[in-house]
């Protein structure tokens, strides 16, 4: 987390020169948005997107007041996440109903990019909110895809259905609409095969399916991993089919979600959802000012810093930025970090905005909660000021009695100077080669 | 349809926007890197990968005043293929039983890749083996055993939510009983940063390499190619878990640029061995990286 101190004095740092001027000039900007260039391209946003992008961007920073509470280097970086989020949809878009008739939903895509999942997680929600929906398996292509969704149905307690043997999917989904209304069920989720947005033919059953069913939401569900291509997926399906939007999948990865400014800046399709995972459960709202601060790889970085300016004080954070660029940070400073963590509002939250927190092996990321802070607190009390200078002298019979003093288990000092271990890689990581460190040096 | 028609189709569009470039006629040598560093991004190979490429070009065409457009085709061709270098055929035949262990994130294609390579083997002479080591996905299972069907394989199940490992214990201890001498090992996709789902493939590897020491022949990951960026990182922590042979490309009949493939050979020495290119059981081919150079680049 410290490592956020200093950040923020590199952002800082590259922009001094900046400082007392007022106003962005042209060229500290472009300077600027040159870094800006790498980082979104290493973000898989599309090479035009990010031209068009940043040329928009230049155009506002240019003559920008710096802010009073942010340096330069911050004011550029917040234009730049605020264009982010206008482009990615600034407010969320709820689903579209049909008032007095059977709602139909449309998910088309790519070969595996999460569609049956998808619908079954859809289906899920619908229920929870008090809607009868009807799964529809029109995937009739892919080897066992049926059962994929029949198996999914069950599991969220939702009927499935199938058609008869031999209909086409254009028949079966017709057919479903008609079984839900008989059955008065309110939402139909149709699950289309998989295809390739080049596939004319399978680009036209699709088009077939949505004037045979007219869908009040065709969703485009697509891969948070997506390349450059994104572009062009987004542009063909809603050219050739018509979205109403996007939902973005496979987000509980380290990808940063390029692939999102792309398409929502392509088709000016709002992104709806965010799929988090394999259970069913694990589908979320799309908050456009979190895939802002993720496509910049930094988290919630500027929320970050300023709560962290207000819990630990500038001088403190440049006196922290001076000993770990000496590596000489000790178990005593990380005490104090956590305390400072402690004023800065609930843990997860915290923890949360810390970019590259989400990458830490999530067995490090569960053993960290409110009562682990009270032990790390206990346990590093209970050692000599020596000790905490220099933990690499805690041998065992030291741990035993740093154990005892603190009323813990011999188990938790060890997991305690592993963490701290961590903790002294983790910040060294990221003085030396991190995205942001790059973006700003 | 042989292997250099299927990369002509499905690299059209990459070749359209390079070939785009060498016809434009840019006159200046630094407009002509500039367009075709924009073209290389375009293909998904990386900011690296594209400078290494172009820095290679300069390298070898610095001293020329005004280098031909063919000169600068060849060279960058020359450079993939000298980022590729290696062996891609599969190395199998070691021993009595060759594993090969398919891994990767979801939906990447690891069971139609498992299926259509069976069918490969299969008309090769090899008597082949599939386990279903996807215990979890709903219907995961039943894919493969279609799959088994149309390559004629055998397979072996086990219900839903039972331990992976098991599955390929069986499928390794039936594979010697019946004599064949391929198992391959579908597995379930996992996001790279789920650690207990890397562990537990690191325990997979673990049975196949106590049943059979020196197995898997080849663990191969199997990357979408229509993945940007993070296909390297999902080779790097593959890599961690089972130690990759290899990786297999799918999807590089559609939209699929490929760039990828460069950027995991070099940046991670993970040679690409197969290529995915459409759903069918005829569509998996050995990777070729000369034809994929070509393909990329040729104006024609
Ligand atoms: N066009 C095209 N589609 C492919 C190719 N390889 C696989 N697919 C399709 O991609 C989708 C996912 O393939 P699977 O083989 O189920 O992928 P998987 O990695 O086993 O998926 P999970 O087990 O769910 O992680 C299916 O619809 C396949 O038909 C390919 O080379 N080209
Ligand atoms: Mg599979």
């Amino acid at each position: 987390m410290m490592a956020f101190e200093l950040l923020s004095k590199r952002l800082g740092d590259v922009f001094k020169r900046l400082r007392g001027k007022g106003k962005l000039s042209e060229s500290d900007v472009q300077d600027a948005l040159r870094q800006l260039r790498i980082v979104l391209l290493e973000a898989d946003v599309n090479y035009k997107i990010v031209k068009d992008f940043l040329e928009r961007v230049k155009d506002r920073a240019v003559g920008a007041e710096v802010l009073e509470s942010l340096t330069p280097g911050l004011t550029v970086t917040k234009i730049v996440r605020e264009e982010l989020i206008k482009v990615l949809g600034e407010a969320q878009k709820p689903l579209q109903f049909n008032a007095n008739d059977v709602t139909v939903f449309m998910l088309v895509g790519l070969q595996g990019s999460g569609k049956t999942t998808t619908a079954a997680k859809l289906a899920r929600l619908l229920k929870k909110r008090g809607k009868n929906p009807l799964l529809v398996a029109c995937d009739v292509y892919r080897p066992a895809a049926v059962e994929q969704l029949k198996a999914m149905g069950a599991k969220c307690e939702v009927d499935v259905y199938c058609g008869d043997q031999g209909l086409t999917p254009e028949e079966i989904a017709l057919s479903a609409v008609r079984h839900a209304v008989s059955k008065a069920m309110d939402v139909v989720i149709l699950d289309t095969a998989g295809r390739l947005h080049v596939d004319e033919e399978m680009m036209e059953e699709a088009a077939r399916i949505k004037a045979l069913t007219k869908p009040t939401e065709v969703l485009l569900v697509a891969d948070a991993m997506t390349g450059q291509e994104a572009v062009n997926v987004a542009s063909s399906f809603d050219s050739k089919v018509g979205i109403t939007g996007v939902i973005l999948t496979k987000m509980d990865s380290d990808a940063r979600g390029g692939a999102a400014l792309s398409m929502a800046a392509a088709t000016g399709k709002p992104i709806k959802f965010v799929g988090m995972g394999e259970k069913v459960e694990a589908l979320e709202p799309f908050y456009p000012d979190r895939m802002a601060s993720r496509i910049l790889g930094m988290g919630d970085a500027l929320t970050f810093i300023e709560k962290a300016e207000a819990a630990f004080g500038k001088n403190e954070a440049i006196e922290l930025e001076r000993k770990m660029a000496r590596q000489q940070f000790t178990l005593e400073d990380f005490l104090e970090q956590m305390k400072g963590i402690k004023k800065m509002g609930p843990l997860n939250e915290v923890l949360s905005m810390i970019p590259g927190f989400n990458k830490l092996p999530a067995s490090v990321r569960g053993q960290i909660d409110e009562s682990e802070l009270k032990r790390v607190e206990a346990i590093i009390l209970s050692m000599t000021r020596e000790e905490r200078a220099n933990p690499s002298i805690i041998n065992a019979s030291r741990r035993r009695r740093i154990a005892a003093g603190s009323g813990t288990s011999i188990q938790d000092v060890n997991r305690l100077l592993k963490q701290f271990e961590q903790a002294r890689a983790m910040i060294k990581q990221v003085y030396s080669k991190g995205k942001l460190t790059k973006l700003l040096s | 349809m042989s292997l250099l028609d299927a990369f002509y189709r499905g690299l059209a569009r990459t070749r359209q926007s390079i070939a785009r470039v060498f016809q434009s006629g840019a006159a200046m040598p630094e407009e002509l890197y500039d367009q075709l560093f924009e073209a290389l991004l375009a293909a998904d190979t990386g900011l690296g990968t594209a400078e290494a490429l172009l820095d290679g070009v300069k390298r070898e065409l610095g001293r020329k005043t005004s280098p031909g457009i063919e000169e600068i085709r060849a060279s960058i061709e020359k450079q993939i293929i000298m980022m590729m270098q290696g062996q891609t055929d599969l190395n199998i035949g070691r021993g009595p039983i060759s594993v090969i262990l398919f891994v990767g994130v979801n939906g990447t294609g690891k069971t139609t890749t498992v299926g259509k390579l069976a069918a490969k083997l299969g008309r090769e002479g090899h008597r082949v083996m599939l386990a279903a080591a996807d215990t979890f996905r709903a219907a995961a299972a039943e894919q493969l055993e279609i799959w088994a069907r149309r390559a004629r394989a055998d397979v072996v199940t086990h219900r839903v939510g039972s331990d992976p490992a098991a599955v390929v214990f069986d499928a390794i201890s039936a594979a010697k009983a019946r004599a064949q001498d391929i198992v391959l090992v579908d597995t379930a996709g996992r996001v790279q940063t789920r650690f207990n789902l890397m562990e537990e493939l690191k325990k997979i590897h673990k049975v196949i390499s106590r049943e059979l020491p020196g197995e898997p022949s080849e663990s191969l990951i199997v990357l979408d190619a229509t993945t940007g960026q993070n296909a390297l990182e999902q080779a790097r922590q593959f890599k961690q878990a089972v130690g990759l042979t290899g990786a297999a490309i799918t999807k590089m009949d559609g939209t699929a640029k490929g760039g990828i493939a460069i950027a995991i050979w070099r940046e991670l020495g993970v040679p690409v061995k197969l290529i995915g290119m459409g759903e069918h059981l005829d569509d998996l081919y050995q990777f070729d990286p000369s034809a994929f150079a070509k393909a990329l680049l040729d104006t024609a």
